[in-house]
Protein backbone atom coordinates (compact mmCIF):
# COMPACT_ATOMS: atom_id res chain seq x y z
CA UNK A 1 0.00 0.00 0.00
CA UNK A 2 1.33 3.46 -1.27
CA UNK A 3 1.94 5.47 2.02
CA UNK A 4 1.78 9.16 0.14
CA UNK A 5 -0.30 11.43 2.25
CA UNK A 6 -1.75 8.21 4.39
CA UNK A 7 -3.50 7.39 1.11
CA UNK A 8 -4.31 3.59 0.32
CA UNK A 9 -3.21 3.05 -3.56
CA UNK A 10 -5.80 0.47 -4.68
CA UNK A 11 -4.45 -0.23 -7.90
CA UNK A 12 -0.59 -1.12 -6.21
CA UNK A 13 -1.83 -4.73 -5.46
CA UNK A 14 -2.08 -4.89 -9.47
CA UNK A 15 1.50 -4.58 -10.19
CA UNK A 16 3.47 -6.76 -11.70
CA UNK A 17 6.85 -7.05 -10.06
CA UNK A 18 9.85 -9.17 -11.11
CA UNK A 19 11.21 -11.81 -8.61
CA UNK A 20 14.63 -13.14 -9.72
CA UNK A 21 16.22 -13.01 -12.95
CA UNK A 22 15.64 -9.59 -13.93
CA UNK A 23 19.10 -9.14 -15.21
CA UNK A 24 20.36 -11.41 -17.99
CA UNK A 25 16.88 -13.38 -18.54
CA UNK A 26 15.76 -11.77 -21.96
CA UNK A 27 14.12 -12.35 -25.10
CA UNK A 28 14.60 -10.77 -28.15
CA UNK A 29 15.66 -7.42 -26.09
CA UNK A 30 12.28 -8.32 -23.42
CA UNK A 31 13.33 -8.56 -19.90
CA UNK A 32 10.78 -12.17 -19.06
CA UNK A 33 11.94 -12.14 -15.21
CA UNK A 34 10.05 -14.73 -13.01
CA UNK A 35 7.42 -11.99 -11.96
CA UNK A 36 4.81 -12.20 -8.94
CA UNK A 37 1.99 -13.16 -11.39
CA UNK A 38 4.17 -16.64 -12.93
CA UNK A 39 4.62 -17.33 -9.13
CA UNK A 40 1.46 -17.22 -8.43
CA UNK A 41 0.31 -19.25 -11.39
CA UNK A 42 3.07 -22.07 -10.58
CA UNK A 43 1.28 -21.75 -7.25
CA UNK A 44 -2.07 -22.40 -8.29
CA UNK A 45 -0.58 -24.80 -10.53
CA UNK A 46 0.78 -26.83 -7.91
CA UNK A 47 -2.54 -26.96 -5.82
CA UNK A 48 -4.59 -27.82 -8.59
CA UNK A 49 -1.63 -30.65 -9.02
CA UNK A 50 -1.87 -31.71 -5.47
CA UNK A 51 -5.91 -31.55 -5.65
CA UNK A 52 -6.51 -33.79 -8.62
CA UNK A 53 -3.69 -36.25 -7.64
CA UNK A 54 -4.71 -37.04 -4.22
CA UNK A 55 -7.97 -37.63 -5.07
CA UNK A 56 -6.84 -40.00 -8.21
CA UNK A 57 -6.63 -43.05 -6.00
CA UNK A 58 -9.20 -44.87 -8.08
CA UNK A 59 -10.53 -46.94 -5.03
CA UNK A 60 -14.16 -48.63 -5.27
CA UNK A 61 -15.70 -47.05 -2.61
CA UNK A 62 -14.39 -43.25 -2.79
CA UNK A 63 -13.28 -41.25 0.30
CA UNK A 64 -14.00 -37.84 1.11
CA UNK A 65 -11.15 -36.72 -0.98
CA UNK A 66 -11.83 -38.55 -4.23
CA UNK A 67 -15.25 -37.44 -4.10
CA UNK A 68 -14.57 -33.59 -3.94
CA UNK A 69 -12.31 -34.13 -7.07
CA UNK A 70 -14.92 -36.73 -8.34
CA UNK A 71 -17.49 -33.92 -7.92
CA UNK A 72 -16.13 -31.48 -10.13
CA UNK A 73 -14.99 -33.91 -12.87
CA UNK A 74 -18.72 -35.01 -13.13
CA UNK A 75 -19.85 -31.58 -12.86
CA UNK A 76 -17.96 -30.11 -16.27
CA UNK A 77 -18.81 -33.67 -17.35
CA UNK A 78 -22.58 -33.24 -17.26
CA UNK A 79 -22.15 -29.33 -18.35
CA UNK A 80 -19.81 -30.60 -21.26
CA UNK A 81 -23.04 -33.23 -21.85
CA UNK A 82 -26.14 -30.80 -21.46
CA UNK A 83 -24.32 -28.49 -23.85
CA UNK A 84 -22.39 -30.46 -26.87
CA UNK A 85 -24.45 -33.82 -26.21
CA UNK A 86 -22.15 -36.88 -26.91
CA UNK A 87 -19.43 -35.33 -29.28
CA UNK A 88 -18.09 -33.08 -26.03
CA UNK A 89 -16.84 -36.35 -24.29
CA UNK A 90 -13.18 -35.11 -25.54
CA UNK A 91 -13.31 -31.41 -24.45
CA UNK A 92 -13.53 -32.32 -20.27
CA UNK A 93 -10.36 -32.50 -19.72
CA UNK A 94 -9.35 -29.32 -21.68
CA UNK A 95 -12.98 -27.56 -19.43
CA UNK A 96 -11.65 -28.79 -16.63
CA UNK A 97 -8.43 -27.77 -16.62
CA UNK A 98 -9.70 -24.52 -17.52
CA UNK A 99 -12.66 -23.79 -14.99
CA UNK A 100 -10.28 -25.25 -12.36
CA UNK A 101 -6.97 -23.20 -12.85
CA UNK A 102 -9.01 -19.83 -13.15
CA UNK A 103 -11.32 -21.04 -9.68
CA UNK A 104 -8.01 -22.08 -7.95
CA UNK A 105 -6.23 -18.70 -9.24
CA UNK A 106 -9.20 -16.70 -7.89
CA UNK A 107 -9.75 -18.47 -4.67
CA UNK A 108 -5.75 -18.50 -3.74
CA UNK A 109 -5.72 -14.43 -4.93
CA UNK A 110 -8.47 -13.90 -1.62
CA UNK A 111 -6.65 -15.47 0.58
CA UNK A 112 -5.71 -13.36 3.31
CA UNK A 113 -2.02 -14.47 3.83
CA UNK A 114 -1.54 -10.42 4.08
CA UNK A 115 -1.69 -11.47 8.09
CA UNK A 116 1.89 -13.47 7.15
CA UNK A 117 3.28 -10.63 5.21
CA UNK A 118 2.78 -12.46 2.04
CA UNK A 119 0.93 -9.95 -0.66
CA UNK A 120 -1.89 -12.14 -2.44
CA UNK A 121 -2.10 -11.93 -6.24
CA UNK A 122 -4.89 -12.72 -8.28
CA UNK A 123 -3.13 -13.47 -11.99
CA UNK A 124 -6.84 -13.74 -13.12
CA UNK A 125 -7.09 -9.84 -12.37
CA UNK A 126 -5.00 -9.29 -15.35
CA UNK A 127 -6.22 -8.91 -18.76
CA UNK A 128 -3.18 -10.63 -20.50
CA UNK A 129 -3.36 -13.85 -18.66
CA UNK A 130 -7.33 -13.91 -19.06
CA UNK A 131 -6.63 -12.86 -22.48
CA UNK A 132 -4.38 -15.71 -23.63
CA UNK A 133 -6.75 -18.21 -21.57
CA UNK A 134 -9.67 -16.77 -23.99
CA UNK A 135 -7.43 -16.88 -27.20
CA UNK A 136 -6.83 -20.83 -26.12
CA UNK A 137 -10.75 -21.40 -26.36
CA UNK A 138 -11.16 -19.64 -29.13
CA UNK A 139 -8.69 -21.05 -31.28
CA UNK A 140 -9.63 -24.30 -29.98
CA UNK A 141 -12.85 -23.76 -31.79
CA UNK A 142 -11.93 -22.26 -35.29
CA UNK A 143 -9.24 -25.19 -35.23
CA UNK A 144 -12.23 -27.80 -34.41
CA UNK A 145 -14.42 -26.02 -36.59
CA UNK A 146 -12.64 -25.71 -39.94
CA UNK A 147 -11.19 -29.43 -38.88
CA UNK A 148 -14.60 -31.36 -38.67
CA UNK A 149 -16.92 -28.72 -40.96
CA UNK A 150 -14.25 -27.10 -43.63
CA UNK A 151 -15.40 -24.07 -45.20
CA UNK A 152 -18.82 -25.60 -44.39
CA UNK A 153 -17.84 -23.52 -41.32
CA UNK A 154 -18.82 -20.42 -41.96
CA UNK A 155 -22.64 -21.66 -42.51
CA UNK A 156 -22.05 -20.50 -38.80
CA UNK A 157 -22.72 -16.92 -39.85
CA UNK A 158 -26.03 -17.33 -41.44
CA UNK A 159 -28.55 -18.78 -39.10
CA UNK A 160 -31.09 -21.21 -40.03
CA UNK A 161 -34.33 -19.42 -41.33
CA UNK A 162 -32.70 -16.09 -42.44
CA UNK A 163 -35.02 -13.99 -44.75
CA UNK A 164 -32.98 -13.16 -47.97
CA UNK A 165 -33.56 -9.87 -48.43
CA UNK A 166 -31.31 -9.85 -44.76
CA UNK A 167 -28.77 -11.74 -46.38
CA UNK A 168 -26.22 -8.72 -46.71
CA UNK A 169 -26.36 -8.00 -43.32
CA UNK A 170 -26.95 -10.76 -40.80
CA UNK A 171 -23.46 -12.47 -41.42
CA UNK A 172 -21.68 -9.24 -41.36
CA UNK A 173 -23.66 -9.01 -37.81
CA UNK A 174 -22.81 -12.46 -36.75
CA UNK A 175 -19.49 -12.48 -37.53
CA UNK A 176 -18.82 -9.28 -35.13
CA UNK A 177 -20.41 -11.62 -32.61
CA UNK A 178 -18.21 -14.08 -33.31
CA UNK A 179 -15.19 -11.97 -33.22
CA UNK A 180 -15.81 -10.33 -29.89
CA UNK A 181 -16.03 -13.68 -28.17
CA UNK A 182 -12.97 -13.75 -27.02
CA UNK A 183 -12.82 -10.14 -26.08
CA UNK A 184 -15.86 -10.45 -23.98
CA UNK A 185 -14.62 -13.99 -22.40
CA UNK A 186 -11.20 -12.63 -21.67
CA UNK A 187 -12.69 -8.91 -20.74
CA UNK A 188 -15.23 -10.45 -18.02
CA UNK A 189 -13.48 -12.63 -15.69
CA UNK A 190 -10.67 -9.82 -15.57
CA UNK A 191 -13.01 -7.30 -14.47
CA UNK A 192 -14.96 -9.12 -12.56
CA UNK A 193 -11.63 -10.24 -10.86
CA UNK A 194 -10.16 -6.54 -10.39
CA UNK A 195 -13.29 -4.81 -9.50
CA UNK A 196 -13.95 -6.83 -7.06
CA UNK A 197 -9.98 -6.73 -5.39
CA UNK A 198 -10.63 -2.45 -6.08
CA UNK A 199 -13.69 -2.49 -4.03
CA UNK A 200 -12.46 -4.55 -1.28
CA UNK A 201 -9.19 -2.23 -1.47
CA UNK A 202 -10.95 1.02 -1.05
CA UNK A 203 -13.08 -0.12 1.60
CA UNK A 204 -10.11 -1.08 3.44
CA UNK A 205 -9.19 2.36 3.23
CA UNK A 206 -12.40 3.88 4.73
CA UNK A 207 -11.45 1.62 8.10
CA UNK A 208 -7.79 2.74 7.83
CA UNK A 209 -8.26 6.28 7.82
CA UNK A 210 -11.31 7.03 9.65
CA UNK A 211 -9.71 4.45 12.84
CA UNK A 212 -6.72 6.87 12.53
CA UNK A 213 -8.66 10.17 12.47
CA UNK A 214 -10.02 8.63 15.89
CA UNK A 215 -12.55 7.08 17.91
CA UNK A 216 -15.85 8.92 16.60
CA UNK A 217 -14.84 8.48 13.22
CA UNK A 218 -13.72 5.26 13.76
CA UNK A 219 -17.36 3.67 15.21
CA UNK A 220 -19.59 6.20 12.31
CA UNK A 221 -17.70 5.13 9.07
CA UNK A 222 -14.82 2.63 9.97
CA UNK A 223 -16.95 0.09 11.47
CA UNK A 224 -19.92 -0.12 8.97
CA UNK A 225 -17.08 -0.20 6.45
CA UNK A 226 -15.82 -2.94 7.73
CA UNK A 227 -18.39 -5.02 8.36
CA UNK A 228 -19.37 -4.31 4.97
CA UNK A 229 -15.93 -5.73 4.28
CA UNK A 230 -16.64 -8.87 5.77
CA UNK A 231 -19.98 -9.11 3.44
CA UNK A 232 -17.87 -8.12 0.38
CA UNK A 233 -15.70 -11.09 1.33
CA UNK A 234 -18.24 -13.12 0.91
CA UNK A 235 -19.84 -12.04 -2.13
CA UNK A 236 -16.31 -12.55 -4.04
CA UNK A 237 -16.15 -15.73 -3.05
CA UNK A 238 -19.43 -16.38 -4.78
CA UNK A 239 -17.83 -14.09 -8.18
CA UNK A 240 -15.18 -16.22 -7.95
CA UNK A 241 -16.96 -19.40 -8.27
CA UNK A 242 -19.46 -18.34 -10.87
CA UNK A 243 -16.57 -16.42 -13.25
CA UNK A 244 -14.94 -19.56 -13.11
CA UNK A 245 -18.36 -21.17 -14.15
CA UNK A 246 -19.29 -18.91 -16.64
CA UNK A 247 -15.94 -18.86 -18.66
CA UNK A 248 -16.44 -22.90 -18.64
CA UNK A 249 -19.71 -22.54 -19.77
CA UNK A 250 -19.70 -19.91 -22.40
CA UNK A 251 -16.51 -22.00 -23.57
CA UNK A 252 -18.58 -25.31 -23.80
CA UNK A 253 -21.38 -23.03 -25.98
CA UNK A 254 -18.34 -21.63 -28.10
CA UNK A 255 -17.64 -25.43 -28.64
CA UNK A 256 -20.57 -26.76 -29.71
CA UNK A 257 -21.13 -24.04 -32.46
CA UNK A 258 -17.95 -25.46 -33.37
CA UNK A 259 -19.16 -29.25 -33.40
CA UNK A 260 -22.62 -28.95 -34.26
CA UNK A 261 -22.84 -25.36 -36.09
CA UNK A 262 -26.38 -24.54 -35.61
CA UNK B 1 -14.12 22.79 -18.09
CA UNK B 2 -10.43 21.39 -17.30
CA UNK B 3 -9.72 17.64 -19.46
CA UNK B 4 -8.54 16.22 -16.13
CA UNK B 5 -11.96 17.13 -14.51
CA UNK B 6 -14.32 16.38 -17.56
CA UNK B 7 -12.25 12.93 -16.92
CA UNK B 8 -12.73 12.66 -13.20
CA UNK B 9 -16.58 13.63 -14.00
CA UNK B 10 -16.49 11.24 -16.99
CA UNK B 11 -15.61 8.25 -15.30
CA UNK B 12 -17.93 9.06 -12.23
CA UNK B 13 -20.93 8.85 -15.50
CA UNK B 14 -20.23 5.68 -16.14
CA UNK B 15 -20.49 3.82 -12.77
CA UNK B 16 -24.42 4.62 -14.19
CA UNK B 17 -23.62 1.93 -16.22
CA UNK B 18 -22.83 -0.44 -13.17
CA UNK B 19 -25.84 0.11 -11.56
CA UNK B 20 -27.76 -0.40 -14.80
CA UNK B 21 -26.28 -3.58 -14.92
CA UNK B 22 -27.25 -4.53 -11.41
CA UNK B 23 -31.03 -3.66 -12.51
CA UNK B 24 -30.08 -6.72 -15.38
CA UNK B 25 -28.56 -8.87 -13.43
CA UNK B 26 -31.60 -8.79 -10.62
CA UNK B 27 -34.12 -9.14 -13.83
CA UNK B 28 -32.81 -12.28 -14.95
CA UNK B 29 -32.44 -13.91 -11.68
CA UNK B 30 -35.40 -12.20 -10.30
CA UNK B 31 -37.44 -13.91 -13.30
CA UNK B 32 -35.51 -16.87 -13.01
CA UNK B 33 -36.55 -17.63 -9.41
CA UNK B 34 -40.06 -16.75 -10.36
CA UNK B 35 -40.53 -19.36 -12.87
CA UNK B 36 -38.57 -21.31 -10.99
CA UNK B 37 -41.01 -21.65 -8.42
CA UNK B 38 -43.89 -21.83 -10.56
CA UNK B 39 -42.51 -25.01 -12.18
CA UNK B 40 -39.47 -26.44 -10.24
CA UNK B 41 -39.24 -29.27 -12.55
CA UNK B 42 -38.15 -27.93 -15.05
CA UNK B 43 -35.83 -25.35 -12.88
CA UNK B 44 -32.43 -26.82 -12.40
CA UNK B 45 -32.36 -27.58 -16.59
CA UNK B 46 -32.23 -23.77 -17.20
CA UNK B 47 -29.54 -23.62 -15.16
CA UNK B 48 -27.15 -22.70 -18.18
CA UNK B 49 -29.41 -20.81 -19.80
CA UNK B 50 -29.08 -18.14 -16.70
CA UNK B 51 -25.73 -17.88 -16.73
CA UNK B 52 -25.46 -17.34 -19.68
CA UNK B 53 -27.95 -14.55 -19.50
CA UNK B 54 -26.22 -13.43 -16.19
CA UNK B 55 -22.62 -13.52 -18.46
CA UNK B 56 -24.17 -11.00 -20.83
CA UNK B 57 -25.91 -8.47 -18.33
CA UNK B 58 -22.94 -8.53 -16.09
CA UNK B 59 -20.35 -7.76 -19.15
CA UNK B 60 -22.38 -4.85 -20.44
CA UNK B 61 -21.76 -3.57 -16.94
CA UNK B 62 -18.30 -4.52 -16.30
CA UNK B 63 -17.53 -2.55 -20.06
CA UNK B 64 -18.67 0.45 -17.56
CA UNK B 65 -15.96 -0.17 -15.03
CA UNK B 66 -13.68 -0.39 -17.90
CA UNK B 67 -14.59 2.72 -19.62
CA UNK B 68 -14.14 4.12 -15.81
CA UNK B 69 -10.74 2.51 -15.94
CA UNK B 70 -9.64 3.82 -18.98
CA UNK B 71 -10.48 7.34 -18.45
CA UNK B 72 -9.18 7.68 -14.86
CA UNK B 73 -5.77 5.49 -16.26
CA UNK B 74 -5.55 5.65 -19.81
CA UNK B 75 -7.17 8.62 -21.41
Amino acid sequence: MAAEQGKVDPMHQFTIEPLFGTDHWSIAGYSIPFTNSALWMALTTAVLLLFVVGGMKRELVPGRWQMAVEGFTGFIDNLLAANIGPAGKKYVPYIFSLFMFILFANLLGLLPLMLVGVHPFTPTSHFTVTGVLAIMSFAIVLIVGFARHGLHFFSLFVPHGTPWWLLWLIPIIELISFLVRPFSLALRLFVAMMAGHVLLEVLSSFVIDSANSGALWGTVVGLPSFLLMIAICALELLVAGIQAYVFALLTSLYLNDAENLH
Amino acid sequence: MEPASAKLIGAGLAAIGAGMAAIGVGNVFGSFLESALRNPGAADGQQGRLFIGFAAAELLGLLSFVVAMILIFVA
